[in-house]
């Protein structure tokens, strides 16, 4: 199994992380290797076998819907890289 | 007085022949001491002097519990109110907590007095702690090798007797391969044991809190005060806790301990598996009963693992954008350049494979093909070890394939890096406890981890087993040269 640069260009955007030719290419590199070692769960038989997502297959918990959580928006916002009266400041989407 | 056990601590601190606030001082001065070991991220001198003192009132007015007034590391992937929380990540470089982790919340209510916040691999994604943004961390046994990872900082904390404990957390072996390599006992709670409330996430169907100490009746203690339900943790588990001390003095005769064939074979360093062979024949002696077991499918539980663990990585690690919290890139055109450029400069490299691995995996088209794939044999190996204890009470084997390497060593390579959790990751995609205690030394004086796996919820049994086996033989009484 090996990954192309171009492939490493395309999950890179998915991810939202920058990438460039010489770095898709590196990591090209080592992300096949990995996927290498992936491909190994095929050597065994999985027909008909229910697909596990939590360990000892517990559920999560519900909990009654009520309002627990105190409002600590100033105490949060403090920690922004940028905000303002409330909001988190990005750049402009919409001119 | 660090190199004694906690229950030793509690006796000389109500005896009153030191106080808390001078035990407190005596370990921040060896941290500042011991500063070239890179073990700690932030030191919390101040509030541990705080804390300290409200101890020592509590010890006055006979109100102290076992484990009031004595101090403890931290790992700096639990959120600490007002305290710096990296996470070993320059994207949390700036982050200071506004909340404790529960965790956090249970050993201060204890009145534990948190010295710092130890090094560690970014996000917890690594088996040396070389991939930490601060730097790596030396293995107080040999400075030229690592201490293991992801909790590093933590192990070589406590190895070094900067702390009398430490805790730290697992997802495939970051406790446990971590106190092989620095000689101490770590032990990895049941899934749903400890609660997750505070501690950042990386693989949420795999973390689990726990500690590093250097002997299983200290283990016992702090873990005791850490586990239990938590309503703020989803997968928080609503069961008793059984009492881990007590259960310690009980006889092993008679005991089953089973040996998976899987785990004795060829990529066992022969000196590792000399010093864990010599370990099950003195757990016998103790009168114990061996029995070979199998677990036929954890030959690929590294590449079920490295489905799993990224995938959910990819999706938990979205959070970190650059708006709400932590660090922001300086430069940028516009809002997705923002979210790029932040995520790109913010994380390490081998987070950043880990996030694409696990993007890659979820992605359309392959989804079937690797991630539920890799969930169907995450069921077959923990039927496996659902099978393996019908015929015995815990399984024993090496804790990692050899003792601790050159920093740098193993750099170049994601895979070779991957395979040091070999016999450690298939504990967590079943959720069982696992615990690792110091067993023997190899040729180049380098610490043997013995790795004990029990059922789930029972870390009844391998920490008694622990703490028998250290009785007989002492190997955690060992300590590295120039820290005594």
């Amino acid at each position: 199994m090996s990954i192309s640069s171009e492939q490493v260009t395309h999950i890179a955007r998915l991810a939202r992380l920058k990438t460039d030719p010489e770095k898709s290419e590196y990591f090209a590199k080592n992300l096949s290797r990995i996927m290498g070692l992936v491909e190994q769960m095929n050597q065994i038989d999985t027909d008909g076998i229910e697909p596990m997502s939590h360990p000892q297959d517990t559920a999560l918990r519900l909990r009654e819907d009520v309002v627990t959580a105190k409002n600590l928006r100033e105490q949060y916002q403090a920690l922004a890289p940028s905000a303002q009266d409330g909001l988190y400041l990005v750049p402009k989407v919409i001119e | 007085m660090h190199q004694k056990s906690i229950a030793e601590h509690a006796n000389s601190l109500a005896k009153g022949e030191y106080s808390s606030v001078e035990l407190t001082e005596h370990f921040l001065k060896r941290i500042e001491s011991n500063s070239d070991l890179n073990a700690f991220i932030t030191v919390t001198d101040q509030l541990a002097r705080e804390q300290a003192t409200q101890a020592d009132q509590l010890i006055k007015a006979g109100k102290a519990g076992l484990l009031t007034g004595i101090p403890i590391a931290q790992k700096d992937l639990l959120c600490a109110k007002g305290v710096l929380t990296t996470c070993g990540s320059r994207i949390l470089e700036n982050f200071i907590s506004p909340y404790d982790a529960t965790v956090i919340t249970k050993l201060h209510e204890q009145g534990m007095v948190t010295l710092g916040k130890t090094n560690m691999d970014e996000f917890a994604m690594g088996s040396s702690n070389e991939t930490s943004f601060y730097g790596p961390v030396k293995n107080p046994w040999d400075l030229e090798r690592v201490p293991g990872g992801s909790s590093g900082g933590s192990a070589a904390a406590v190895a070094a007797m900067l702390a009398p404990v430490a805790t730290a957390t697992d997802t495939g072996g970051s406790i446990r391969q971590p106190a092989a390599l620095c000689g101490l006992t770590g032990i990895k709670p049941s899934y749903g044991r400890v609660s997750r409330f505070g501690m950042v996430a990386f693989a949420s169907s795999l973390d689990q809190a726990g500690v590093i100490t250097r002997n299983a009746e200290d283990a016992a203690l702090v873990l005791a005060a850490m586990s239990g339900f938590d309503p703020r943790d989803s997968t928080s588990l609503d069961v008793p806790v059984p009492d881990y001390v007590a259960s310690l003095q009980d006889s092993i005769k008679g005991k089953v301990i089973g040996l998976p064939k899987e785990f004795f074979g060829d990529g066992v360093e022969p000196d590792v598996a000399d010093a864990v062979q010599a370990s099950i024949r003195e757990l016998e002696a103790l009168g114990a009963k061996t029995i070979e077991v199998e677990l036929p499918n954890s030959e690929v539980g590294i590449p079920c693992y490295y489905v799993l663990a990224p995938a959910e990585a990819s999706s938990n690690l979205s959070r970190f954008d650059g708006v709400r919290y932590g660090f922001r890139a300086d430069e940028y055109l516009d809002l997705n350049d923002m979210y790029e450029q932040t995520r790109a400069q913010g994380f390490g490299e081998e987070v950043q494979r880990r996030i694409m691995i696990g993007t890659y995996v979820l992605s359309s088209g392959y989804y079937d093909a690797y991630y539920i794939k890799a969930q169907k044999l995450r069921r077959l190996i923990s039927d496996d070890f659902t099978k393996a204890f019908e015929k015995c009470d815990l399984i024993a084997g090496p804790t990692a394939p050899d003792t601790a390497f050159r920093i740098g060593d193993k750099n170049d390579d994601p895979v070779a890096m991957y395979l040091n959790d070999i016999f450690t990751n298939s504990v967590n995609l079943a959720g069982l406890p696992g615990i690792s205690v110091a067993a023997g030394m190899d040729r180049k004086n380098l610490p043997v981890g013995l790795h004990l796996i029990g059922r789930y919820l029972d870390e009844s049994t391998i920490l008694n087993v622990a703490h028998q086996f250290q009785r007989a033989t002492g190997w955690h009484l060992k300590m590295p040269g120039g820290y005594e």
